[in-house]
C-alpha cells in the first residue's frame, strides 16, 4: 500500500516537469511574485494538515471500545481539552490572518504600477478562437498588428488591455502572470515583464465554446534588439511573391474566399475577421497555437480546418493540388 | 397481558389504521409520509450518481491521452455541463434533502414533517425537474455551455438551440423542490420537537439542516433570478439583463449566479457535517466535544458563506479594496471549519473508538476535507487564485472538499443508518473494501490534478497537446477514477446483496445517542407509539427506557405535537394531512407547463391553469380528518 502511493505520489511530481505553460516556471517579476506565494502558502499549510491529520490517527491508538458502555467525560478532561481547542482556534485565527497579510500585500505588488515610461502597451481582442493583438503607439504608423503572438522585450513592463468581441474570455501566460478575463464591452488590463529570453505558452482560461481547447497563444520574450528588429519587420507589408509559384499562390488567395476575412498588408486582402496574416510565416504556430507552424500542417489546416480544429470559422476552401502549392509557397513566403 | 400492555396494543393498532399509507399505484403516487418521500429523494439522488459518475468516466476516459478522440469538443461540452448539473442539482442538494427528510422527524421525535403534501409535491417537482433535463438531454438539446452557464456564451447569440433553456428551466424544478424541504425543515425542528428538546438539546445533525435549509432560503431564489429572470428571459423573450451589446452586463449574472453558488457549497457541505457529528459521536461512545462551539461555528458559516462569492471572480478585475475584504472572508470561513475539526478531534481523543465502516469513511472525510481546505484557502489568496482560477487546481480543490466534504460523510450515514431505513445491517467487510477502494482511488484521480493545474493546464478544454508534458498526470488520474468506479459497484453490491435478505436489524444496532434509535428499524409509518420527553443531549444513553413519554393525544387522526422554539414545552397538537394524488397532479401540471415554455412562452399560461387545479383539489375543505369507524 505504501510503496503503490510512493509510486503515484513520484509519477505526479515527475511525470509533470514543468512544461511552457506551468505557473511554476517563472519567467518574470509578477510570476515569481505569485510562485513564490505559493511555495510559502504550500509549505506552512502542508505543515499544518500533516500536524491535524497526525492527531486524527494517533487518535486510532487510543483506547478501543469495549461492549456498549458510554463514556461520561471527567469534567477535569474536558476542561483540558476547552483550553486545548481554544488555543489551536485562536492559533488558526492568526495564522489566516497572518496569511491575509502576506496575501494582500503580494497583490498590492502585482496591481500597484503607475505606468512606467519604457512601457509597452498591447491590445488584446478575444475572439472565438483566436487572439486578435495590436501594439498601441501615440504614432499611428508605430502601429503593429498580429495574432496569436506576442513579442515582448526583456526588461521592459508590458501592459495588457484586454476585451473581447463576443464571449467572455481569459488571458493567461502562467509564466508570466496571473489570468485577466476579457469581458465584451469592457477593458481590463494586466501588467508583466518577462525577466529572460524564451517562449512562455497562453491559453484562454475562461470556457468560451466549442474550441476553447485551442485558443493558445505564445509570447516571445527576447533581447531589445531582437524584438526592435522583430517590430521593424511587423512594420513592413507583405512579402512581394518573387517565384511563379508564389504570385501564383497570391492569385489564388486574392481570387478566394480569403480575402473576406483575412488581411495582408500590401495586397487587396483586407478582411477583418480573422488573423491578419501580413507576416504569419513569421510566427510559431497556426490556428491559435494549435500546430507548429510548418508547411505540412499548413498545408492541412488550409485543406480541412474543420477536421484540426471542429466548428471553428474558417471556411473550408476548395483547392485544386496545384493551387494548393503555388498558395503554401505564397503563405510560407509572408515572413 | 396485564391491562398497560392490552391498552399499549390498541394504541399501536389505531395508529397503525391512522398513519397507514393507501395501497395500488394511485396510493403509491399519493404517499406522503417523511420516510416514503424520504426512501424515494435517496434512491433518485443515487441514481443520478451514477449517472453523474459515467459522465465524469467518460470526461476521464477522453483526457486519459493528449489530442484523444473519443469525445468530439460538441460531446465533451454537453458532457462536462450534464455532469456538473447533474452533481449538484439532481444527486447532492437533494440526497441531503432526502436524509433530512428521513432522519429529521425521527431525531426530533415527531410523526411526519410538518407539511406532509407540500413535501410529497417537492419531490414530485425535483423528479420531473431531473426526467425534463435527461428527455432533452438524449432528445436534441443537452446544455453545453457549463452548469454555471455565463453569458454571453449562454446568451442567445452563442448558444442557439434548447439546450441552455433546459438548463436553466431545469433548476427551476429542483429550486422549487429544495425551497419546499427548506420550509418542511425549519418548521419540523423549530416546533415539532419531543417535550424538553430545548435548543441546546437538539441533535447536532438537526442543527445542521435547520442552517443549511436558511441557507436555501436564502440562496436559492438568488439562482432564480440569475438562470430564469436573467438568462432565460433574455433567451425566450428578448429581455437584455446581461446581453453586454444592449446595456446589459454579463458581470451582473456571474455575481447574482455566484450569490447562490458559492452558498451551494456550504448547502451541500453542512448537512454532511450533521452526519459526522453523529457517526463520532456514536462510535467513540461519547457527547461531541464542544457542542456550543460547533453549533455556533456552522450558524457562523451560514453566514459568512454569503460574504465571499467575489472569490469565484477575482479574474474579472474588480477593484481591489473590495477583493481584499473577500479575500478576508474567504479565509475566515476557515476558522469556522477549523473549530469543528479541532472539536471532533477532540472527541475522537476522549472517546473510545468503535471502528465502524461509517467511521472509515469519516476518518477518510477528515484527511479529504481538510487537504481540500487547505488549497481552499490558497484560493482565497488573489494572487494565487489568479494562476489557478479555471485549472485543475480548482477541480482537485473542489472535488476534496465536495467529495472529501460531502460525499465520504454520506457514504457513512449510508452505512450508519442503513439499518434503520432498511431493517437489514450492511456487511461491514464489503464497507471497508468499498471505503478503501474510494478513498485510494480518490486520491490517485484528483492530487495529480494541483499539479496539473499548476502547470497550466486550464479547466473545460477537450483535449490538450503532448508537448505540454499534461499526458501522465492524466493517465493516473484516469486510471484512479476506475478504481472509484470499482468501489462504487462494491457499495451498489453490498446494499444490494444487503436487501435480499431478511430484515432483522434490531432497533438500536450501534447503541445510538439520539431519538432514531428507540424506534424499530425500519420505524413503523407513526415512528414512535408515544413520543418520548427528552432530558439531555444524548436521551438513549442518559435514559435508555425513555419512561417519560407524552400520553393522551387521538390516535384516530395523524395528531403532532407542537412544542415551543426555544424550551420543547408542548403547546398544542395539530392535525397533519394524509396523503393526497393532488401534490403529483400538482407537480405534474406544474411540470409539463415549465417543460413546454422552454418551446413557446405561452406555456407559462398552461403551467399557471394546471397548477390551479392541482392546487383546487389539494386545498378543497375536508373534515378535520377524523376516521368514521
Amino acid at each position: 500500500m505504501k510503496r503503490l502511493w510512493l509510486l503515484v505520489l513520484l509519477a505526479a511530481l515527475t511525470g509533470c516537469a514543468p512544461g511552457p505553460q506551468s505557473a511554476m516556471n517563472a519567467g518574470g517579476p509578477e510570476a515569481h511574485v505569485i510562485a513564490d506565494l505559493m511555495r510559502n502558502f504550500t509549505i506552512l499549510l502542508g505543515v499544518i494538515f500533516l500536524i491535524v491529520i497526525g492527531l486524527a490517527l494517533a487518535a486510532l491508538g487510543t483506547r478501543r471500545h469495549r461492549g456498549m458502555e458510554t463514556l461520561a467525560p471527567s469534567p477535569d478532561r474536558e476542561a483540558k481539552l476547552t483550553r486545548i481547542v481554544g488555543a489551536a482556534s485562536v492559533l488558526t485565527t492568526v495564522i489566516l490572518l497572518g496569511l491575509i497579510v502576506i496575501s494582500v500585500s503580494a497583490g498590492k505588488a502585482l496591481s500597484d504600477r503607475s505606468m512606467p515610461r519604457n512601457a509597452l502597451t498591447i491590445e488584446v481582442t478575444a475572439s472565438q478562437w483566436w487572439w486578435y493583438v495590436r501594439y498601441l503607439n501615440d504614432d499611428a504608423s508605430q502601429i503593429i498588428v498580429t495574432a496569436n503572438e506576442i513579442h515582448i522585450p526583456v526588461g521592459r513592463p508590458v501592459m495588457i488591455r484586454g476585451t473581447s468581441q463576443d464571449v467572455i474570455h481569459s488571458f493567461w501566460v502562467p509564466g508570466l502572470s496571473g489570468k485577466r478575463d476579457l469581458i465584451p464591452s469592457r477593458v481590463t488590463t494586466v501588467w508583466f515583464q518577462a525577466e529572460r529570453p524564451g517562449r512562455f505558452r497562453g491559453q484562454c482560461a475562461e470556457f468560451c465554446g466549442l474550441q476553447h481547447a485551442h485558443m493558445a497563444l505564445w509570447v516571445v520574450a527576447e533581447d531589445e534588439a531582437a524584438f526592435e528588429k522583430w517590430r521593424a519587420a511587423q512594420l513592413q507589408d507583405a512579402h512581394e511573391p518573387s517565384t511563379d509559384s508564389e504570385r501564383n499562390g497570391q492569385q489564388v488567395f486574392l481570387g478566394s474566399e480569403c480575402v473576406l476575412c483575412h488581411t495582408i498588408r500590401g495586397t487587396a486582402a483586407h478582411g477583418q475577421v480573422a488573423p491578419d496574416l501580413t507576416h504569419i510565416a513569421s510566427r510559431l504556430s497556426l490556428a491559435a497555437g494549435t500546430l507548429a507552424n510548418n508547411r505540412g500542417n499548413l498545408a492541412g489546416w488550409i485543406s480541412d480546418p474543420q477536421s484540426i480544429k471542429p466548428g471553428n470559422h474558417m471556411a473550408t476552401v476548395p483547392l485544386e493540388p496545384d493551387q494548393l502549392q503555388s498558395l503554401l509557397d505564397y503563405v510560407g513566403s509572408l515572413q | 397481558m396485564t391491562s398497560t400492555q392490552v391498552s399499549e396494543e390498541t394504541n399501536r393498532q389505531a395508529l397503525e389504521r391512522t398513519w397507514a399509507s393507501p395501497r395500488g399505484l394511485l396510493g403509491w403516487l399519493s404517499m406522503a409520509t417523511h420516510q416514503a418521500i424520504g426512501r424515494r429523494y435517496i434512491f433518485t439522488a443515487f441514481f443520478f450518481l451514477l449517472v453523474g459518475g459515467v459522465e465524469a468516466l467518460m470526461m476521464r476516459m477522453q483526457l486519459a491521452k493528449p489530442d484523444n478522440t473519443f469525445l468530439g469538443p460538441a460531446r465533451y461540452n454537453q458532457i462536462f455541463t450534464m455532469h456538473g448539473t447533474t452533481m449538484m442539482f439532481l444527486f447532492a442538494v437533494p440526497v441531503m434533502e432526502g436524509m433530512a427528510i428521513y432522519l429529521v422527524p425521527l431525531m426530533v421525535g415527531t410523526r411526519n414533517v410538518a407539511f406532509p403534501r407540500l413535501n410529497a409535491f417537492g419531490y414530485w417537482m425535483y423528479l420531473f425537474g431531473g426526467i425534463f433535463l435527461y428527455a432533452m438531454a438524449f432528445t436534441a438539446a443537452a446544455p453545453d455551455a457549463g452548469w454555471f452557464a455565463y453569458p454571453p456564451l449562454a446568451g442567445p447569440q452563442f448558444s442557439p438551440g434548447k439546450g441552455v433553456d433546459t438548463w436553466a428551466q431545469m433548476i427551476t424544478y429542483t429550486e422549487i423542490s429544495a425551497l419546499c424541504v427548506a420550509v418542511e425543515l425549519i418548521a419540523t425542528i423549530l416546533r415539532m420537537r419531543v417535550p424538553g428538546m430545548a435548543l441546546n438539546r437538539i441533535p447536532l445533525y438537526c442543527w445542521s439542516m435547520l442552517i443549511q435549509s436558511f441557507m436555501v432560503v436564502f440562496a436559492m431564489p438568488a439562482v432564480m433570478v440569475a438562470s430564469t429572470v436573467m438568462l432565460l428571459n433574455d433567451r425566450t423573450i428578448g429581455t437584455h439583463f446581461v446581453n453586454p451589446w444592449e446595456g446589459g452586463d454579463p458581470l451582473l449574472y456571474q455575481h447574482v449566479f455566484r450569490f447562490f453558488g458559492h452558498p451551494e457549497v456550504y448547502i451541500i457541505f453542512i448537512p454532511a457535517l450533521g452526519f459526522v457529528s453523529s457517526i463520532l459521536e456514536v462510535n467513540s461512545r461519547r457527547p461531541i466535544f464542544g457542542y456550543p462551539a460547533v453549533v455556533l461555528s456552522q450558524v457562523a458559516t451560514g453566514f459568512i458563506a454569503f460574504g465571499l462569492w467575489v472569490h469565484h471572480m477575482f479574474a474579472t478585475g474588480l477593484p481591489q479594496i473590495g477583493e481584499a475584504y473577500f479575500t478576508a472572508a474567504s479565509m475566515m470561513i476557515a476558522v469556522t471549519s477549523g473549530i469543528q475539526i479541532f472539536c471532533w478531534l477532540a472527541t475522537l481523543w476522549s472517546g473510545r473508538l468503535r471502528m465502524t465502516s461509517a467511521m472509515y469513511f469519516v476518518f477518510g472525510f477528515v484527511f479529504i476535507f481538510v487537504l481540500g481546505g487547505m488549497t481552499g484557502v490558497m484560493l482565497a489568496s488573489i494572487p494565487l487564485d489568479l494562476q489557478s482560477h479555471d485549472t485543475y487546481f480548482v477541480v482537485a480543490h473542489f472535488h476534496y472538499v465536495l467529495i472529501g466534504g460531502a460525499l465520504f460523510p454520506l457514504f457513512g450515514a449510508f452505512h450508519h443508518w442503513f439499518p434503520k431505513i432498511t431493517g437489514r445491517m450492511l456487511n461491514e467487510r464489503m464497507g471497508k473494501i468499498s471505503f478503501w477502494l474510494l478513498f485510494i482511488g480518490f486520491n490517485v484521480t484528483f492530487f495529480p490534478m494541483h499539479i496539473l493545474g499548476l502547470n497550466g493546464m486550464t479547466r473545460r478544454i477537450y483535449t490538450y497537446p503532448a508537448e505540454l508534458g499534461w499526458g501522465d498526470a492524466n493517465l493516473i488520474a484516469t486510471c484512479g477514477a476506475f478504481v472509484i468506479a470499482v468501489g462504487g459497484l462494491v457499495f451498489i453490491a453490498n446494499a444490494a446483496a444487503t436487501l435480499r435478505r431478511p430484515a432483522d436489524a434490531e432497533a438500536d444496532p450501534w447503541n445510538g445517542s439520539t431519538l432514531e434509535w428507540a424506534t424499530s428499524s425500519p420505524p413503523p409509518p407513526y415512528n414512535f407509539a408515544y413520543p418520548p420527553v427528552v432530558s439531555s443531549l444524548t436521551p438513549m444513553w442518559t435514559d435508555p427506557q425513555l419512561r417519560t413519554v407524552v400520553t393522551g393525544m387521538n390516535t384516530d387522526r395523524r395528531e403532532v405535537l407542537i412544542t415551543g422554539v426555544t424550551e420543547g414545552e408542548p403547546q398544542f397538537r395539530t392535525v397533519l394531512p394524509g396523503p393526497s394524488i393532488w401534490p403529483f397532479i400538482s407537480a405534474l401540471g406544474i411540470g409539463i407547463g415549465f417543460a413546454g415554455s422552454v418551446f413557446a412562452f405561452s406555456w407559462y399560461f398552461v403551467a399557471s391553469a394546471l397548477g390551479t387545479i392541482g392546487m383546487v383539489g389539494w386545498f378543497w375543505p375536508r373534515s378535520s380528518g377524523r376516521l368514521k369507524s
